[in-house]
């Protein structure tokens, strides 16, 4: 730090700052390029040791499997076409499951704001609720409303409306005291003050909330699709335990890795979208 | 003082009553504002400054008496009274434009033309090219500027400054005096400034309204001669009226303090309502 003197040239200090930047962002660089290779060299070996492993018998392949078959057998599914109705059904149960849970929770919540003598009221069962399995439910879903598609989306919802509720609701009465304010001291109304402020208050929370809905919502699919389906990726997964056929098991996981990973994704991208511009001071 | 004043206070007591008890905040306080006097109230924390304004407001509903302006009772909080609040308390998703809007939003005025004189407001007051960013990019002076423009864009015509200034720093602090003070004589407004700093108080008002603590009475009502309230907050300062009547208010807020230190001492109380809505 000491290079430079007090009398020093416009010019060269800056040059010398573009040059400790520089090689600032070649270092940077180099460690992006490091942790990338490490993370391959990791999935190779995994993957490598995988096949060796179930090829010469050093784990039981029946159980194990190894990857070039389940990577066969996904070939073959997606040549005939067979994968795609599986991975649809899935995908639609769990979408309408997350958008749904974190609608009809907002929904809740917010009747909850409404009416402070509701929530007061509902304060216990929802605590008993929240702490509740609800996939235990289940079966009453089913006898009630049938094997298939609904009990499958209803058996989602319990398990992710709840605690939506409960989440936002909280983030709810948590909006700054002197935002309220603010629009009261215009004379807003209850419902302006809920437009106005509430909502936009908690916005972040509720897409945030939607994340975590998507994993939970694969839970609440996967049970149930165990429990009835005929068609979707949990039943594929059943039906390939009952046949004792684990390559389909581990084919279909390795399709849902897939699949949750992209939906995952695609919500983070939406909630930059819908979040973008704005920061909390 | 005239009859008819803008604003009036009618042996207004307020009470809070929460789970701890019930405790008298302001009692029997009577206090009217003519039409385009600045008047501040100082005193002690705790003596009810912030509930009288909440009164005004209507956020609060006196628990006996009552409030007018022009001679209407105050019900509940309307446009056409200001309210500027110790912080600036911007939305920050909304741009400094939408944020200067709000009121004429939940008004239902918001139309080109009274978006137009938003937008001149904001020139006004020297935010021009900001209409567009948002809250976070502004320094603090610049937000309080906003938080101004809001409170004005609804043209209501009694202000309420609940120690607006008190967050800033100094230098801001004077500038934004100044700023206040013109635009409230320019528009012909009443305005009522609670505040702990009694320079400030000084330098801006019309009168000054000295209240005593626990419950909220007023102590000393002081005019603030002529030629003081014809000139600029920051000029006043300089003024050589201005150090008499400084003193005086310091010598009053002292012996209140002093008097208060010793009814402290006497009967515990559970005081402190000044901050609560």
């Amino acid at each position: 730090m000491t290079r430079k003197s007090n009398i020093v040239s416009q010019e060269t200090n800056s040059e010398w700052l573009a040059g400790l930047y520089t090689s600032h962002k070649t270092r940077s660089r180099q460690r992006t390029i490091a942790v990338m290779l490490v993370r391959a060299v990791i999935l190779i070996l995994f993957i490598g040791l995988w096949e060796a492993a179930g090829r010469n018998k050093w784990i039981d392949p029946l159980l194990f499997s190894f990857p070039s078959r389940i990577g066969n057998l996904l070939l073959d599914m997606i040549r005939d076409g067979s994968i795609w109705s599986h991975v649809g059904m899935t995908v639609g149960e769990t979408v309408l499951g997350f958008v749904l849970g974190t609608l009809v929770g907002t929904l809740i919540a917010a009747l909850l704001w409404w009416f402070p003598f509701v929530s007061r009221v509902l304060d216990p069962y929802l605590v008993v609720l929240n702490s509740m399995p609800k996939v235990a439910l289940g079966p009453i879903f089913i006898v009630a409303l049938g094997p298939g598609f609904t009990s499958i989306v209803v058996t989602t919802l319990s398990v992710t409306v709840i605690i939506t509720t409960l989440n936002i609701y909280n983030q709810f009465r948590e909006v700054e005291e002197g935002l309220v304010k603010v629009v009261r001291l215009f004379g807003a109304s209850r419902l302006q003050t809920f437009r106005y402020v509430i909502i936009p208050a908690s916005f972040p929370v509720i897409i945030s909330t939607l994340k975590v809905n998507v994993g939970l919502s694969w839970v609440g699919v996967m049970v149930g699709e165990f429990l009835v389906a005929k068609l979707g990726l949990g039943y594929l997964i059943i039906y390939g335990f009952q046949v004792f056929n684990f390559t389909l098991v581990l084919a279909s996981l390795v399709i849902i890795a897939i699949v949750a990973t992209v939906m995952y994704q695609l919500v983070t991208i939406l909630e930059r979208r819908l979040t973008g511009g704005r920061r909390e001071r | 003082m005239p009859d008819h004043g803008k604003l009036r206070l009618h042996n207004v007591t307020h009470v809070y009553v929460n789970d701890g008890g019930a405790s008298l905040a302001v009692d029997s306080l009577n206090l009217t504002v003519s039409q385009g006097e600045f008047v501040s109230l100082v005193g002690p924390s705790g003596c009810g400054k912030t509930t009288v304004l909440h009164l005004i407001a209507g956020l609060l509903r006196p628990t006996r008496g009552e409030v007018t302006i022009g001679g209407a009772p105050v019900t509940e909080p309307s446009a056409s009274v200001g309210y500027m609040l110790q912080q600036d308390y911007l939305f920050p998703w909304r741009t400094i434009q939408d944020n200067a809007t709000i009121g004429l939003a939940i008004n239902g005025k918001l139309t080109p033309a009274s978006k137009s004189r938003v937008r001149m407001l904001l020139q006004e007051l020297e935010l021009s090219g900001t209409e567009l960013r948002y809250p976070h990019e502004l320094s603090g002076g610049m937000r309080q500027r906003v938080a101004l423009a809001r409170t004005l864009a609804t043209e209501p015509d009694v202000m309420l400054l609940d120690e607006p200034f008190s967050a800033l720093d100094m230098h801001i602090k004077l500038q934004l005096e100044d700023l206040v003070w013109d635009t409230i004589r320019r528009r012909g407004q009443t305005a009522v400034l609670v505040t702990h700093d009694l320079a400030e108080a000084a330098a801006m008002s019309d009168r000054i309204i000295v209240l005593g603590r626990n419950p909220g009475r007023i102590r000393l009502a002081l005019e603030v001669p002529e030629e003081l309230r014809r000139t600029a907050p920051m000029e006043a300062r300089r003024h050589p009226s201005f150090q008499p009547l400084f003193e005086r208010l310091w010598e009053e807020m002292d012996i209140e303090d002093v008097a208060a230190s010793v009814v402290d001492a006497r009967t515990e109380r559970n005081g402190q309502h000044d901050e609560k809505v």
